[in-house]
């Protein structure tokens, strides 16, 4: 069987970041696995621009942003192999992948898990009605729209304020077809307020929060959706209902880390990111098996996953150094206004950066890390929304090296 | 259009199993159906149940059919190329009246002939499934799963393979006696035939209506259905059922897929619509609360799809009282055959009733057998159930099968290919997606579908506004983004 | 008049409050709500000539993908949107095609080029 030091499972911008930084770091025996033709993952159907500007201090489109990759993995000529898709990953880190040639297995001594994450659908949110065809998410859109010159529709409604559903209604308005509306089930939007101005008010296409596609009509094309208000609890309210007539229906609901390779090596998810449980060095609960980019946490900027894959490498090359990393015993616990946090686990004697999403938007925030009774430290923010990632240093000097860490927002 | 020695109306599970049947024989024959595929009204709409037959009134048609059904189907799954899996059932109770109403059944499928049906006690019902609830349970050894869409598409495939025509798109509009003959007048075309067999599912009264037999009153009871996460699917083993009420209808139970998924459901409702196939927020609510009892993994993040099914059950509009099926050929209607109100327990009766249907054609016209006839099909071989020896063979034979083309089902770009060009001439996504699974993993062709759409238009020299989602007009692409003027 | 709207120049996102016709003739605008030099400068931008970048696709022949994306290398004019869109509409490049190159140079003189972002091989 083929040994190889690193596997990266995933050719997206996780995958080729941290496969570049491993290079950088001296590791040169390594393997990028992609299922897809080319390089770049989901950056390649994101042709909008505002990619780059927090890790290239310039604004680009997703392939371009991804050809910055590209081209450094290219010329440090790292090996990847497109057309591939892995099928398997053992606990021991076998990895099996199935392409046209056969099937590849290989022994890794790392396995760096980067497979990005799948949207979620109408079947996972149970929106009633009848089944039509012109009701689907927006990346599926976005590939046929971007990449497959195919347009899906002329009169869509969406459903989710998603920062790809706001980017489709802008995409979609620019190819001629009529954008409603886009509705919120939340009563805040859950995608970034820069596409709130320029994908919909710069296109007078209204938000509507607190609304919910409530039934499908159409046997056979999507004929109308009915929406209809909900209340607090998120249930509709009787005698809101609206009709709108469209024959598309957008979904922009959401998206899920996808981690079934994951699961099939033994990995520990958790119940909150969806993500794998990892320490601060990005490993997962399987000794060399590493987790990084939207595989991990859904995020919320490109420029961080990448950085978030840079940082792993880190950790792998030290790992293939020192055979093994550092135990990190102590865990990270939130309160009921964080989501989740990333690590899950530290050591407490080591410096790392914490990423985290509140559950809901707060203003004159405090979020405060602690152990016990000793406050790590605190940092004030005027505005917390859940659409944002947030990200903080932590030094190790500020840590204790007994007591878990508690992370909690207050106002 | 050429005539017909028999036209079959209807291809669902019924209609197609007549076609099989029927093929047995030396005969010019014709399957005609609305629809774009094989089994898209309720004959897919189901828990994929082989039922055992003991809840049926013993000498009613149902019971006959049903326990015949039952116990030779694993020949049958043999022959055409069906998964399916003799699980057992268990039915559970919890108190002296379940108990009493299990006996009852009991009693009822002795006198069916269903085999082997005990009474366990807890213990034993815990080692069957360690997930099922209740304190005592009737074992069901005959009770068995079958994708109900894969056995039609079998059934269908072989009638084909064996010289019957499949004529989709066809909606029956009209049928007229011409002389000795009928005319079928369909909405692409009219059919000249001899005979005609009605298996028109839940528009059965209507063809029955044309061909001179009363429009039978049917009454449609509706049940939705959850479909979940594989990841669900390894928490049950078995059907667990709950007892039944006194009438011996189930409420909401969970059911293990060939598969390897779970189906919540069905509950059951009056309808009007004979193809009311909308799920409602009222109902999928009330499976949550119910499924649960039942089945404990019963999670919003297992969710995948949903789906709504209808029973049209023939019932007498004076007492109300519902009605086993019917399979009548009156001779004041020549060559005709009639099946109305083949609802539940209709997938394991299809094959019984076909041969009663085809043995008054067989019979009055004298038929010969078929010499070339083979009651052997063989389906699409899924990569995903392959050991890593078989992939590296079906590789090095054939390389589209190592580019797997749907991530969540694992299904290879051999199997849709091998689906495009299907014996049926089928040509839609959802049909692609019922002959190899493609789309139907939790992501929901999210990676897939975009893929399947071009193989389609590439492999059949289709444009993109000719792609079809399932029916004639489920359109998925208005045109090009950028044309090429 | 005043315009409410939501800076985009961080994630912090303020909420910006912007009075035009201000001062003794009239061409004062007042800003309110911002936190940094930043947020100021976007809300006058904003009001007195909003500018956006647009990305879309080129229809490409003989190329291993059927379209080639492209934006412009600065923002034009919000109102300008439309036109810029047709004049993209009507191109045709042939593969190869190189990330970079231009596709429209000063498109409508708007003094911004239509560049592609994604190189398409020949196929």
């Amino acid at each position: 069987m083929r040994q190889t030091d690193v596997v990266i499972i995933g050719g997206g911008p996780a995958g080729l970041a941290a496969a570049a930084r491993l290079w950088e770091k001296g590791v040169r025996d390594i393997l990028i696995l992609e299922r897809e033709h080319f390089l770049g993952g989901i950056l390649r159907q994101c042709i909008h621009d505002g990619f780059g500007l927090t890790r290239f201090g310039e604004t680009l489109s997703g392939p371009e942003y991804a050809a910055r990759f590209i081209d450094q993995v290219t010329e440090m000529g790292i090996p990847y192999i497109t057309d591939t898709t892995v099928i398997d990953i053992s606990e021991d880190r076998k990895v099996t992948a199935s392409s046209r040639g056969g099937i590849l297995e290989i022994q890794a001594g790392a396995v760096v898990l980067t497979m990005g994450c799948r949207e979620r659908t109408r079947g996972a949110i149970s929106i009633p009605g009848q089944r039509p065809a012109g009701v689907l998410t927006a990346g599926v859109a976005q590939s046929y729209i971007n990449l497959q010159n195919k347009m899906v529709g002329r009169e869509a409604v969406i459903l989710g304020s998603g920062d790809i559903g706001m980017i489709m209604a802008r995409r979609m308005t620019l190819e001629g077809a009529h954008v409603q509306a886009v509705f919120e089930v939340q009563p805040y939007a859950s995608g970034l307020p820069r596409n709130i101005e320029q994908c919909l008010n710069d296109y007078n296409i209204p938000l509507y929060l607190s609304h919910t596609v409530t039934d499908i009509k159409g046997e056979e094309r999507l004929e109308a959706v009915v929406v209809s208000q909900v209340d607090e609890w998120m249930q509709p309210i009787p005698g809101t209902e609206r009709e709108y007539a469209c024959d598309t229906l957008i979904l922009s609901v959401g998206l899920i880390p996808e981690n079934e390779l994951s699961l099939a090596a033994g990995v520990r998810l958790d119940e909150r990111s969806k993500g794998a449980v990892v320490d601060e060095h990005h490993q997962t609960s399987v000794p060399g098996i590493f987790a990084a980019g939207n595989v991990l946490q859904v995020h919320d900027l490109v420029d961080f996953v990448s950085m978030e894959a840079e940082s792993l490498a880190d950790s792998v090359a030290r790992y293939l150094a020192d055979k093994g990393l550092l135990e990190c015993g102590l865990e990270v616990k939130t309160d009921g206004n964080v989501t989740y946090t990333i690590p899950q686990k530290i050591s407490g004697t080591e410096d790392f950066k914490l990423s985290l999403r509140v559950r809901k938007p707060v203003r004159n925030a405090c979020i405060r890390l602690s152990q016990g009774k000793n406050i790590v430290l605190e940092k004030k923010m005027l505005k917390v929304i859940p659409a944002e990632m947030i990200q903080i240093p932590v030094k190790a000097e500020k840590l204790r090296r007994e007591k878990d860490l508690e992370v909690s927002v207050i106002w | 259009m050429a005539g017909f020695d028999v036209v079959i109306v209807g291809a669902g599970v019924v209609g197609s199993a007549v076609a099989r049947e029927l093929s047995r024989y030396n005969v010019h024959a014709a399957v005609l159906e609305k629809e774009l595929d094989v089994a898209c009204g309720n004959s897919s709409r189901n828990t994929g149940m082989l039922h055992a037959g003991f809840t049926y009134k013993p000498g009613t048609l149902k019971a006959e059919c049903a326990v015949e059904g039952n116990q030779e189907f694993d020949q049958v799954a043999k022959e055409l190329n069906v998964p399916f899996r003799r699980t057992g059932k268990v039915v559970v109770g919890f108190t002296e009246h379940d108990r009493e109403n299990l006996l009852k059944f009991k009693a009822v499928g002795e006198k069916n002939g269903v085999r082997g049906m005990r009474i366990i006690d807890k213990e034993e019902l815990n080692r069957l499934d360690s997930g099922a609830g209740g304190e005592f349970a009737m074992y069901v050894p005959d009770s068995g799963i079958l994708d109900p869409m894969q056995y039609t598409i079998a059934l269908a495939e072989n009638a084909c393979m064996n010289g019957v025509e499949f004529y989709f798109g066809r909606k029956v509009t009209a049928i007229e006696r011409a002389g000795k003959e009928y005319l079928v007048r369909t909405t692409k075309g009219d059919f000249q035939t001899r005979w005609v067999i009605n298996c028109a599912g839940m528009y059965a009264p209507e063809i029955s209506e044309m061909l001179g037999y009363p429009n039978y009153p049917t009454k449609g009871f509706k049940g939705e259905y959850f479909v979940l996460d594989k990841k669900a699917g390894k928490h049950l083993s078995i059907p667990v059922y709950p007892a039944p009420n006194d009438k011996g209808g189930f409420s909401t139970h969970a059911t293990p897929t060939i598969d390897g998924n779970v189906l919540v459901g069905p509950d059951s409702y009056v309808t009007e619509g004979r193809e009311d196939y909308a799920v409602t927020k009222e109902h999928l609510d009330g499976l949550i609360a119910d499924g649960q009892k039942m089945f404990r993994h019963m999670k919003r993040e297992y969710f995948i799809r949903n789906f709504a099914g209808i029973r049209w059950k023939r019932y007498d509009p004076e007492t109300g009282e519902i009605l086993d099926f019917l399979l009548e050929a009156d001779e004041d209607k020549p060559n005709t055959v009639n099946l109305v109100g083949i609802e539940s327990p209709g997938i394991t009766c299809a094959l019984p009733l076909a041969r009663r249907a085809v043995k008054i054609v067989a019979e009055r016209e004298k038929l010969q057998k078929n010499p070339s006839f083979n009651p052997c099909r063989r389906g699409i071989r899924r990569y995903s159930e392959m050991t890593t020896e078989e992939k590296k063979a079906a590789i090095a034979e054939n390389p589209d099968y190592g580019e797997v083309v749907c991530r969540c089902e694992n299904v290879s770009r051999a199997e849709i290919l091998q689906a495009i060009h299907n014996p049926l001439g089928v040509h839609t996504v959802t049909g692609i997606k019922n002959r190899t699974r493609a789309t139907m993993g939790r992501c929901q062709g999210g990676y897939c579908e975009t893929r399947i759409t071009r193989m389609i238009e590439e492999e059949l020299g289709i444009t993109l506004e000719q792609v079809r989602y399932s029916r004639e007009g489920s359109y998925m692409f208005t045109g090009k983004v950028r044309e090429d003027k | 008049m005043v315009r409410e709207f939501t800076c985009i120049m961080c994630p912090l996102g303020c909420d910006l409050r912007a009075e035009t016709g201000q001062g003794a003739d009239g061409n004062d605008i007042i800003v309110t709500g911002n936190t940094c030099k930043k947020g100021m400068e976007y809300a006058v931008q904003e009001v007195t000539d909003p500018q956006r970048n647009i990305a879309t696709s080129v229809l490409v022949t003989g190329g291993e993908l059927p379209l080639a994306s492209v934006r412009l290398t600065r923002p034009v004019p919000k109102n300008r949107i439309f036109d810029v869109m047709g004049e993209i509409r009507s191109q045709k490049l042939t593969a190869p095609v190189k990330a970079g190159q231009v596709v429209i140079a000063d498109v409508l003189g708007l003094g911004s080029d239509v560049i592609v972002t994604k190189t398409v091989n020949a196929g």
